[in-house]
């Protein structure tokens, strides 16, 4: 129950942080001068690998809370985590190589690389969120029958492109922040856009949930109290249109990661206490329960969290503050 | 043709560890001479020693980003190929590798902002903290992930357990017992120790080539010498830990020192050490082979005539493959006796500056890079075929540890998309390292070269021009025109 949580804490950190950089990426091809793009790239150059340590920690910490389901998805879900794993390394050597040779083509095949590798990596993301809520034909054993073919669903695909334009929504509103002059003008246009493109999937994604998931709101009549996170959601959601009005871009960065956070939160009510569900049957359903490690391993598993995490969030929280303010190209920028 | 499974996850986990295991070593190197090196600046404020830190730094960081890449895919891997294996491990294996995410992950690659963007952003003072952090970072992660390996050699601290669906897993009952297993400390020293030659011969590498060619010349020649001198005692030191380890392999793990040794059957009396010889598996003997009598016993044992356990003394089915962990040790140790040899040769040559005249050993200084980097990897290929046909040595086979939803096909496809993806990374690291090295330090005190194209005169003057808009260029007006 309680590892529940923390993997939900880790994810949620995942995305927002990782959203941010990954939506940048999925703008990148907006930037028109050479200039404008290695500013996209610098603008999250010291933190991106940070970010992804998030996602590496959250796959040991499920590993170690949840052997058996770490085990099931990664197994079954194969070429797409493939796929994600190639979208990943293809978008750190982009970053780390475009700017190296003056070349034309060598920075453009580069910039292509790195808004596609974004792009996907952000679309499967929401692939295997959508597969989640929906459940995977998954056997007695423990193991997926399905195919990769079987994961590229109407339903998994929508809440990919789903994510894909709140993370670039994201993306838009973090860049905003760190760009400035008559770029800056042109990026806060791209954030209304990204919005209005996130405003519609999300309505589109939840009509669709509704319809084709019923049971994704079964926790939801016995916990009266998580309308209020919904409620807090759409507040969230409306006051980012509101902060950049008045040109408050961090109000509006905070209340973007709020969604994200409040929808990573619904998720995970809507799973609860399932980890991964099996199309096939309630009964093989592998749940926080039946899929977790020993009483002892999750208690070892918790001091480690407790020991660590504060100092986690210290130094991410320093590391921000350091590279606070616009982004500017110096000799060591990409 | 028939696709195996079982070979193809273990060919695809063989190639990318061995891909990744590139970079980490090399990181927790390289750290420890930007470590120090960043001191020698604090302490003498000898600029120097700032430019040519900054230069590590740059290299570092190259090698770093490559890690992460690789290493994702590591963490992912036993998921995806080893599910069974995860599922039987996972209560005790899992809790060091998130352990490794949340010490030793989050420290460095946050700390690293600093130390690559953050020069002129912090004071000296800040980013020397930030430097040790960063290779503390890469230690901690050797610490973890070498216990989790430990772990499957000797493993400890664990009962098993049936699950309510039938099947058998490993739970911890002892966590520190898991993390001190009888293996764990010295493999993780004979890790380090080793990452240290690899670090202080990349050094030397980069630096006899300078002083080849004449460049930077101040830089090289200081960095030599610390390199040789640390790579002499690191060298000596690796010779007691691996003797330390040999001597462990032998008590816990007997089938795998006698695959390493070549010895087929148990001899009566003292076992002699081989030095050189071809397995013969179908004869069970070892050719052409060159042996001293009784002193692998003495080694093991501290005595001539003690016998040491052969192959026959294990169960057939249990019995690791002798050809590769035989080479791979054999080359390894030889490998071990070369570094001490040349870098002892050096030392000698060192006083008066005579060393620097000997232009064939500096040309031999700028390819013995390769040496390391065979050992570290050699050193690997020996431990883990050696652990065979285990996965979990006396627990789980190998041949049932692989993901039973995942077909040959499909690992044929990622393994193909790998072999791709990775050598286009590895030429594209190659590619960059050169240019960094061909590059060099800054001279000291002068400003840091930008590029000279009008592209890079551009971005100067938007810089300018933006940073006028803002409102922190007040603080570092000099900060966008560099």
């Amino acid at each position: 129950m309680l590892w529940f949580f923390l993997i939900g804490v880790l994810l949620t950190g995942y995305a927002i942080l990782d959203g941010f950089d990954l939506g940048v990426g999925t703008l990148h091809l907006f930037g028109r001068t050479d200039t404008e793009r290695r500013i996209n790239m610098n603008s999250i150059g010291p933190v991106w690998d940070g970010n992804e340590v998030w996602l590496v920690t959250g796959g040991g910490a499920l590993f170690a809370a949840f052997p058996d389901a770490y085990a099931t998805a990664f197994s079954g879900f194969y070429l797409a985590f493939m796929l994600l794993l190639a979208a990943l390394i293809f978008r750190a050597v982009a970053m780390e190589f475009r700017s190296k040779r003056p070349q034309r083509w060598w920075r453009s095949m580069w910039d292509m690389a790195f808004f596609l590798s974004s792009s996907v990596s952000s679309l499967l993301f929401g692939v295997a969120v959508g597969n989640m809520i929906q459940g995977i034909p998954i056997g007695p054993d423990k193991e997926y029958v399905g195919t990769f073919i079987e994961l590229l669903n109407p339903y998994a695909l929508v809440v990919g492109v789903f994510n894909l334009s709140m993370f670039a929504m994201h993306g838009s509103i973090y860049l905003y922040l760190k760009t400035e002059g008559e770029y800056q003008q042109r990026v806060r246009r791209w954030v209304y856009k990204a919005y209005a493109a996130f405003v519609i999937m999300y309505g589109v994604t939840t009509v669709y949930t509704l319809l084709a998931v019923p049971n994704a709101t079964r926790n939801f009549e016995d916990l009266p109290w998580v309308w209020v996170i919904v409620a807090l959601n759409v507040l969230a959601i409306a006051n980012i249109p509101r902060a950049l009005y008045h040109d408050l871009p961090l109000r509006a960065f905070i209340s973007s990661a709020c969604t994200i956070a409040a929808l990573v939160f619904l998720f995970g009510v809507a799973l609860f206490p399932n980890l991964i569900v099996s199309s096939l049957g309630n009964e093989f359903n592998l749940t926080a329960y039946n899929a977790a490690s020993s009483q002892r391993t999750l208690a070892i598993m918790r001091n480690i969290a407790f020991i660590g995490l504060p100092f986690v969030l210290t130094y991410t929280i320093a590391i921000y503050w350091i590279f606070r303010g616009k982004t500017r190209l110096t000799a060591t920028s990409y | 043709m028939d696709l195996d499974p079982v070979f193809l996850a273990r060919l695809q986990f063989a190639f990318t560890v061995m891909f990744h295991y590139l970079f980490p070593p090399l990181t927790i190197g390289l750290g420890a001479v930007m470590v120090i090196t960043e001191s020698a600046y604090m302490l003498t404020k000898n600029p120097l020693y700032e430019t040519s830190a900054k230069f590590w730094t740059k290299i570092f960081a190259v090698t770093f980003a490559m890690g992460v890449a690789s290493g994702i895919v590591m963490e992912f891997q036993f998921g995806t190929n080893w599910a069974t294996y995860s599922r039987f491990v996972g209560d005790v294996f899992g809790s060091a590798l998130a352990a490794e995410g949340v010490f030793a992950f989050f420290l460095e690659s946050g700390f690293l902002a600093v130390l690559v963007f953050g020069w002129d952003r912090v004071s000296p003072r800040v980013h020397f903290f930030s430097t040790i952090m960063v290779f503390l970072g890469s230690v901690f992660s050797a610490v973890w992930i070498v216990v989790a390996n430990s772990w499957q050699q000797t493993p400890a601290g664990f009962h098993l357990v049936q699950t309510a669906d039938g099947l058998t897993r490993a739970e911890i009952t002892d966590f520190w017992a898991m993390v001190f297993n009888p293996s764990s400390m010295l493999r993780l020293s004979h890790v380090l120790v080793g990452s240290f030659i690899l670090g202080a011969f990349f050094v030397m590498s980069v630096t006899a080539f300078y002083i080849l060619r004449g460049k930077h010349l101040e830089f090289a020649k200081r960095s030599f010498t610390f390199a040789l001198v640390f790579a002499v005692i690191v060298s000596i030191g690796q010779l007691l830990v691996g003797h330390e380890h040999a001597q462990q392999v032998a008590e816990t793990q007997p089938a795998k020192l006698a695959a390493y040794e070549g010895l087929y059957q148990t001899p009566e009396g003292g076992a002699p050490l081989t030095l050189f010889g071809v397995p013969n598996d179908k004869e069970q003997r070892l050719d052409y082979a060159i042996a001293i009598p009784g002193l692998l016993s003495f080694l093991v044992h501290g005595d001539f005539n003690t016998p040491v356990p052969g192959l026959d003394q294990t169960k057939p089915e249990d019995r690791p493959p002798v050809a590769l962990p035989f080479y791979s040790y054999h080359i390894m140790v030889g490998l071990g006796m070369f570094f001490i040899g040349i870098t002892l040769l050096a030392l000698m040559l060192l006083p008066r500056g005579r060393l620097f005249e000997q232009r064939w050993l500096l040309w031999i200084f700028v390819f013995a890079v390769i040496g390391p980097y065979l050992a570290n990897h050699l050193g690997w290929v020996a431990a883990e075929v050696g652990r065979q046909p285990w996965s979990v040595y006396g627990l789980l086979r190998t041949a049932d540890s692989v993901s039973k939803s995942v077909t040959a096909p499909e690992i044929l496809t990622s393994l193909i998309m790998f072999g791709f993806i990775y050598s286009l990374l590895f030429a594209v690291w190659v590619f960059v390292l050169n240019d960094k090295i061909q590059k060099g330090p800054d001279e000291p005190g002068a400003p840091p070269p930008d590029t000279t194209t009008l592209d890079g005169l551009m971005e100067a003057a938007t810089g300018l021009e933006s940073g006028r808009a803002s409102m922190t260029s007040a603080k570092d007006p000099g900060e966008s025109l560099v």
